[in-house]
């Protein structure tokens, strides 16, 4: 099939951007998104022009690495998909095809349609984890956890990092991606000791980060290719509000 | 071979770790802010090897190429980690794991390396539960366990196809937590290009930003490679896109050995090839066998759809030739005959190089929502690339290149040739010998990241005198100017063709000529081959864009570059390897099954190549295996 592609392109953060249009013919509805975008890249070396850049690396829907607007939704209009695992039988033959970086001002764009995500890590830094060293580990049976919540857990547990929640919301909040770590500490009973500072803390860096407020259209979940619920942000407010009532500081 | 110096200590097998700790040199914690060390790739080795040498107190930096430490390829592993718990009380001990993984590693690999991880393979999984991971649990509140290939017993722990991503985050959130306290750096988006050494230990290494195109000078008092593995070399394989062997090459290149380069895995389960363009493979997790049954139709002609082909019409082959592990045999037996039955014209799908894995009996027998919690990613991951819904249809498969078992040689301390460079996980070649078992990996990286490197590298620092070394110091201009000076050849020859071009090309003559079957005449024709495809790229590449930006590329013509040397090597190691054993299969040495004929008389060995220079040849050196613990017998699953 034949494809249009309008892509934004921008050489540096310093630079202003825009969107330029690509060509593109036989492509098969067997393709990947990104083997579809390997191919105009594969083209404009010849042509002796700069490929397009975009991050991605495991192909396999898990690393989180790729990400891009795709006719304005994040990874593009398949339900629970990375861009990676987009395939070109989702368009049609003369479609056009507008792809854009996310858009966030936490996100700067550093090439083309790769942006600074590590405002994501900045946050992990700040409460993502269990205060526990390498080596005085209890056995591990030796809690029982309730499979409901083990499985609530895993389901929070399973955010691969894109930022296509940030990108999606007219905010460009960060609230998915925040409550899904702080639900699966919640849950598990490993998480308990630290449950009230880890939600401060990182609730407090996300805010720093410049993540705007939620705005409770859960477009984040609508976009979020690990299919995370926003019934995680109602229980980081629950979890918020709880810490904040009871804190002792 | 007075070089390798295996380091093994003396003691019975069950021993030998305990005893070598106690004689471990130590430093004392208000000494160890004093040492910095450097640790290139936040996979579950790097991460879990830098966020504990930061809990220990040392200063670390990690580096990786992505632009997070959360996005290592570890994250991809689907099935699950081993450990000897015997959480399921069928007889399952340390001795079983470490004797399966020696067997399934067709006895090439060391007894003592691999006693030790099966050793602390307990406190792995203790460790992660700590951090939070969340493992598949029974309703009773317990964890569960699940069998993979090559065993008898249910050892593996598991978070639905996820093991991989739930580790990582597990160890990942250690890193941050360290970096929060000040003791980590992670530096992302950095990609090592090379390694410094002084008087002959290494000191540290030349990065380059991938974001900004500058050269960086990273100085430490050891250096710790968690690099991965080199299954890219074959172009398409199930590793992530920028997986490669630069860092690992450079060190070869430096004087640290390479170690039986030709042990590579084919994974069984694997998406079939369908395009030319096709930039990857993906991996169907081998949890699936138990199950999922092989077959392929009985009648060569049969091009009905599977559904409509009878039961006495299909060969479930692997349950015919091994009863005793039938579609659980050791990833590299599955591999094989998946390959002779397409090549013999069983094969299925549009090019005949596939076979099925068919859930059907078991949704009859377990039923659908059953199966569906314990695969549903995978069959949805399935159906998105394929758009076939394998509740319905059974999955077409296709073995695949996976992982590699060769790596940088290392001692029992993971130290490699060159003092101060040490090699965890998938990097090295330790602990797997000539094929790795399922959800062992795992087990591995973070076996070497969390329990083994911060004793054995505490005991380097303890006993060398170690200045501080500037990065002005001549050692690193050397190193800066000539990695400086690579980039810019590439970016001057301004030829033809795409880096991606090359890259395919090479990938296409590996799987060709040292993919699951191997030969003389094919492995001549294979170096032939990559010495044409390597002079022709430094001949006629074309790297767009500059050196002072981000480039990717750049970056990808950098590690193709260097795939093009390491190929070579990899295809000379197969041909001095005259004996078929796990991964690596010479088709002059097969039985009249078809199955592996080892040869322990003249191959019980490891080989580790050394570098000498580009002019000459490598030199094999060789490392004999003893095996006092386990019998040497011919590996059969039948």
């Amino acid at each position: 099939m034949k494809i249009t592609l309008h892509i934004w392109r921008q050489p540096s953060s310093q630079v202003k951007g825009s969107f330029q249009t690509y060509h593109l013919e036989n492509v098969s509805s067997h393709m990947s998104f990104l083997e579809m975008l390997d191919v105009l890249n594969e083209q404009l070396v010849s042509r002796h022009e700069e490929p397009v850049a975009f991050d991605h690396d495991c192909r396999e829907g898990i690393c989180g690495a790729c990400g891009m607007m795709i006719n304005g939704q994040p990874h593009g209009p398949e339900n629970e998909t990375t861009t990676c695992q987009l395939h070109m039988r989702r368009f049609r033959d003369g479609d056009e095809i507008w792809i854009e970086p996310w858009r966030a001002n936490a996100f700067p764009v550093i090439r083309d349609l790769v942006v600074d995500r590590s405002a994501f890590d900045r946050i992990m830094q700040a409460g993502g984890y269990t205060s526990v060293n390498t080596g005085n580990a209890p056995d591990a049976n030796a809690n029982m956890i309730p499979k409901r919540n083990a499985d609530l857990a895993f389901d929070a547990a399973t955010c691969i990092g894109c930022g296509a929640c940030v990108a999606a919301c007219k905010n460009a909040s960060a609230m998915l991606f925040v409550s899904a770590k702080v639900s699966q500490f919640a849950l598990l009973p490993q998480g308990a000791p630290e449950r009230s500072i880890r939600v401060q803390s990182m609730v407090a860096q996300m805010d720093q980060e410049g993540f705007g407020g939620c705005s409770n259209t859960n477009e984040c979940e609508a976009a979020c290719p690990a299919g995370i619920s926003v019934k995680n942000i109602a229980r980081l407010n629950r979890e918020f509000l709880s810490a904040t009532l009871t804190s002792e500081e | 071979m007075s070089q390798l110096q295996s380091k093994i200590p003396d003691g019975p097998i069950s021993e030998k770790w305990t005893r070598h700790k106690n004689n471990l040199k130590l430093i004392a914690p208000s000494n160890k802010r004093k040492y910095d060390i450097i640790v290139v790739g936040t996979g579950l080795a790097g991460a879990a090897a830098a966020a504990s040498l930061g809990e220990l107190g040392y200063n670390v930096k990690a580096f990786c190429y992505q632009d997070s430490a959360r996005r290592a390829h570890s994250i991809a592993a689907q099935g699950g980690i081993n450990a000897a718990k015997n959480y399921p009380n069928d007889g399952d001990s340390v001795w079983r794991l470490f004797y399966d993984t020696v067997k399934g590693g067709d006895f090439r690999s060391r007894e003592a390396n691999v006693y030790r991880l099966a050793e602390v393979s307990s406190n792995i999984i203790d460790q992660c539960v700590a951090q939070g991971v969340p493992f598949a649990r029974d309703y009773g509140g317990l964890l569960a366990n699940r069998t993979f290939g090559g065993t008898q017993v249910s050892r593996t722990f598991y978070a639905r196809g996820q093991t991989g991503q739930q580790l990582l985050l597990g160890a990942y959130s250690a890193l941050m937590r360290q970096v929060n306290k000040g003791k980590v750096k992670v530096l992302s988006r950095r990609e090592m290009l090379d390694l410094v050494c002084v008087d002959g230990v290494a000191r540290g290494i030349v990065a380059r930003n991938l974001a900004t195109g500058e050269m960086e000078r990273h100085s430490a008092h050891a250096v710790l490679l968690c690099t991965g593995g080199y299954g890219n070399v074959y172009y398409l394989s199930t590793n992530a896109m920028g997986c490669n062997v630069t860092a690992a090459w450079r060190c070869y290149k430096r004087g640290a050995f390479f170690a039986n380069p030709c042990f590579t895995q084919i994974h069984p389960t694997c998406i079939p090839v369908h395009g030319t363009y096709q930039s990857k493979l993906t991996l169907m997790s081998e949890s699936l066998r138990n199950d999922g049954r092989v077959w392929v139709p009985r009648n060569k002609d049969d091009k009905r759809a599977p559904e409509q082909i009878p039961e006495a019409e299909r060969d479930y082959y692997l349950e015919r030739r091994y009863p005793a592990f039938g579609n659980m045999v050791p990833r590299d037996i599955a591999s094989r005959a998946a390959k002779e039955r397409c090549d013999a014209g069983y094969g299925v799908g549009e090019t005949g190089m596939s076979v099925y894995l068919d859930f059907n009996r078991a949704i009859q027998e377990q039923g659908k929502a059953a199966i569906e919690a314990k695969y549903g990613n995978l069959f949805h991951m399935y159906k998105k690339i394929t758009d076939e819904d394998c509740y319905r249809v059974p999955m077409k498969i296709y073995p695949a290149v996976h992982y590699t078992m060769g790596g940088l040689w290392v001692d029992y301390n993971l130290q490699s040739t060159i003092p101060g460079l040490f090699v965890l996980g998938e990097a090295n070649f330790s602990d797997h010998g000539a094929n790795r078992l399922g959800a062992s990996a795992l087990m591995q990286g973070l076996a070497d990241g969390y329990f083994v490197a911060p004793y054995t590298v505490g005991d380097h620092l303890a006993t060398h005198k170690l200045e501080k070394i500037p990065t002005d110091h001549p050692a690193f201009n050397e190193v800066a100017q000539e990695t400086d000076g690579k980039l810019k050849n590439l970016l001057s020859i301004q030829g033809e063709r795409s880096v991606d071009s090359f890259h395919r090309e090479l990938g296409g003559v590996m799987w060709d000529y040292c993919g699951m079957a191997r030969n003389a005449s094919g492995l001549q024709t294979a170096i032939e081959r990559i010495q044409k495809i390597r002079w022709e790229f430094w001949e006629n590449v074309r790297v767009t864009g500059s050196g002072e930006q981000l480039n990717m590329e750049l970056e990808k013509a950098g590690r193709v570059a260097d795939f093009l040397e390491f190929g070579e090597l990899l295809a000379r190691d197969a041909l001095a390897r005259e004996e078929s054993c796990g991964g690596h299969f010479r088709e002059e040495h097969q039985t009249e099954d078809n199955d592996a004929r080892r040869d322990d008389e003249h191959f019980s060995h490891v080989a580790a190549w050394e570098y000498r220079s580009p002019d000459a040849d490598p030199i094999r050196h060789q490392e004999e295996l003893h095996f006092e613990n386990v019998k040497l017998t011919t590996r059969s699953y039948k």
